[in-house]
């Protein structure tokens, strides 16, 4: 079973063992972690799920397409080569661990 | 498990096509349903994941997961065959299908891609400090008044004035615009007689809209114009441009107001709450949030099957309507504490008020702004708000929201 690791800005850090497949965003929302907030519920509207990938979760992922790229645009804390969108990352085969780092705001 | 309800109209009857799904004979879009749709929610919760409404031949979905898992599966469960009762693979719709709300991908992501860069946060944030100001102008007049009216004086002409300026529609005629909306929505339920009157009332809004919505006749600047832009740019055709102007005014408005006035009337009748908004008007986007929980604007919208598939253990057909009850979703017990409970320090996101998934409301962040900064505005000034008598209830076969809502206001003492 594969692991999403959060960083939170105040150096807290919350593993949560997923299915694959399983939503980075939802994922935190269901296990109350703070500091996602996605207010949109993943309908890439509001910008407010923003997360940064640490180094080796970063190829992970499939590429950011046009709408992630303009909320990326919206997000508070500063956009970072590293930064995506939560609700737009799922977890895939063979994968062991994701490491996402929170920002330091959402709004 | 079979469940009677008083009925209005009985047109035709469906046997249930699977053995253990409960098949239920009521019609949500009875007017005693519409008036309190919750016990039915939670009467359609409880007999199973999902259900079979013998009434009109579609399985529903009213919990949270499985109203979830359908929006969240556009490949299985799209909305090209129409978001209402009607199949458009099958059917005559009423107008033409719009190219964003009844559209599956990638034709869809396209358009869709249009609406996030112009309703996108940062372009909301240019717009804010003319919203807060219409807001004190509108909450000054309440005050003045003293007795007022919660939706004409501030649910209704807000969003009429501030949305449809950011659109760039003329300001002469914009009444035109709430019948033309009332239509749409019904048209997501079934053609009875509330829809047929609507259509056979419509007069002269559908010519007002189409002329509001050509280029010429917009402000530069506006969503609409910037709409335009992005046909100039080709991201679109321009056709679709105009369709797409008319789009966002019909799902922009009528909701809005709705949204409000939903506010209004849980603040008014909880005290409390209206207390812990007054004393921290910071509470305005959580409210609004909760409002959109416990009191949904939209009730319900169909989804339609692309292929055989199962849904929570029944199989279903390729072609097969399934009702989506997103306001039920939202009071589920099987996710929410206390989901009957009006609770503005609650954390409401999650909800599904503004559907969930790439359908999701495009305009959801704006409508969250116009509903945050009045709400604010009005925690800022305002002492008290009571109710004068039952709001008038507004009877559409798919948003709920209130026409008139006498009410007294009085302003904080400084």
């Amino acid at each position: 079973m594969p692991t999403i690791t959060y960083l939170l800005a105040d150096g807290t850090k919350t593993d949560i063992k997923v299915d694959v497949g399983a939503n980075v965003m939802r994922t935190a929302i269901d296990a109350d972690i703070p500091g996602i907030v996605a207010e949109c519920g993943g309908a890439a509207m509001c910008a407010t799920c923003h997360v940064y990938l640490e180094p080796e979760t970063e190829s992970v992922f499939t590429a950011i397409s046009d709408v992630e790229e303009e909320m990326l645009e919206c997000v508070a804390d500063d956009r970072q080569p590293e930064s995506r969108l939560s609700c737009q990352l799922n977890v895939p085969a063979g994968v062991d661990r994701i490491t996402v780092r929170l920002p330091k705001t959402q709004s | 498990m079979k469940f009677q309800q008083q009925q209005e109209t009985r047109s035709h009857s469906y046997k249930v096509p699977v053995d253990g799904v409960a098949s239920l004979d009521f019609d949500p879009y009875a007017a005693a349903v519409l008036r309190d749709p919750y016990p039915y929610y939670e009467m359609m919760r409880d007999a199973g994941p999902i259900v079979w409404l013998e009434r009109y031949g579609v399985y529903a979905v009213a919990r949270y997961d499985s109203v979830r898992n359908v929006l969240t599966d556009p490949e299985t469960y799209c909305s090209s065959a129409g978001v209402g009762l009607t199949n458009f693979h099958t059917e005559e719709p009423w107008r033409q299908p719009s190219i964003i709300l009844e559209v599956d991908p990638p034709e869809h992501t396209k358009t869709r891609a249009v609406f996030t860069r112009i309703l996108s946060p940062r372009a909301l944030k240019k717009l804010t400090s003319t919203f807060e100001a219409q807001a004190e102008l509108m909450v000054d007049r309440m005050i003045e008044k003293g007795v007022c009216d919660g939706v004409k004086d501030l649910a209704d002409a807000f969003p009429i004035k501030v949305f449809g300026d950011a659109v760039g529609v003329p300001a002469e005629g914009r009444e035109h615009l709430l019948p033309y909306g009332d239509m749409v929505f019904n048209a997501f339920g079934p053609a009875n007689d509330r829809f047929n009157e609507c259509l056979a009332n419509l007069g002269p809004a559908t010519e007002w809209i189409t002329k509001a919505c050509q280029r010429e006749n917009l402000t530069p600047n506006g969503f609409g114009a910037e709409l335009y832009d992005a046909a100039d740019a080709g991201d679109i055709s321009h056709e679709d441009a105009g369709m797409l102007v008319r789009t966002t005014l019909s799902a922009g408005l009528d909701t809005t107001i709705f949204t409000m006035g939903n506010a209004l009337v849980n603040l008014g009748r909880n005290p409390d709450q209206w207390a812990l908004l007054r004393d921290d008007p910071t509470r305005a986007r959580a409210t609004i949030e909760e409002v959109l929980r416990f009191d949904s604007t939209f009730h319900s919208f169909y989804r339609t099957t692309t292929r055989e598939t199962e849904l929570e253990g029944v199989p279903l057909k390729k072609e097969q309507k399934v009702l989506v009850f997103i306001a039920s979703a939202n009071r589920d017990p099987r996710h929410w504490v206390e989901p009957d409970h009006f609770d503005v320090t609650r954390k409401a996101t999650g909800n599904m008020g503004f559907g969930a998934g790439i359908h999701g409301c495009a305009g959801q962040m704006i409508a969250r702004m116009e509903g945050e900064i009045a709400l604010r505005t009005l925690a800022s000034k305002v002492e008290s708000i009571e109710l004068l008598g039952e709001p008038v209830l507004h009877f559409n076969n798919t948003v709920r929201g209130y026409t008139s809502m006498p009410m007294r206001v009085t302003a904080k003492r400084h």
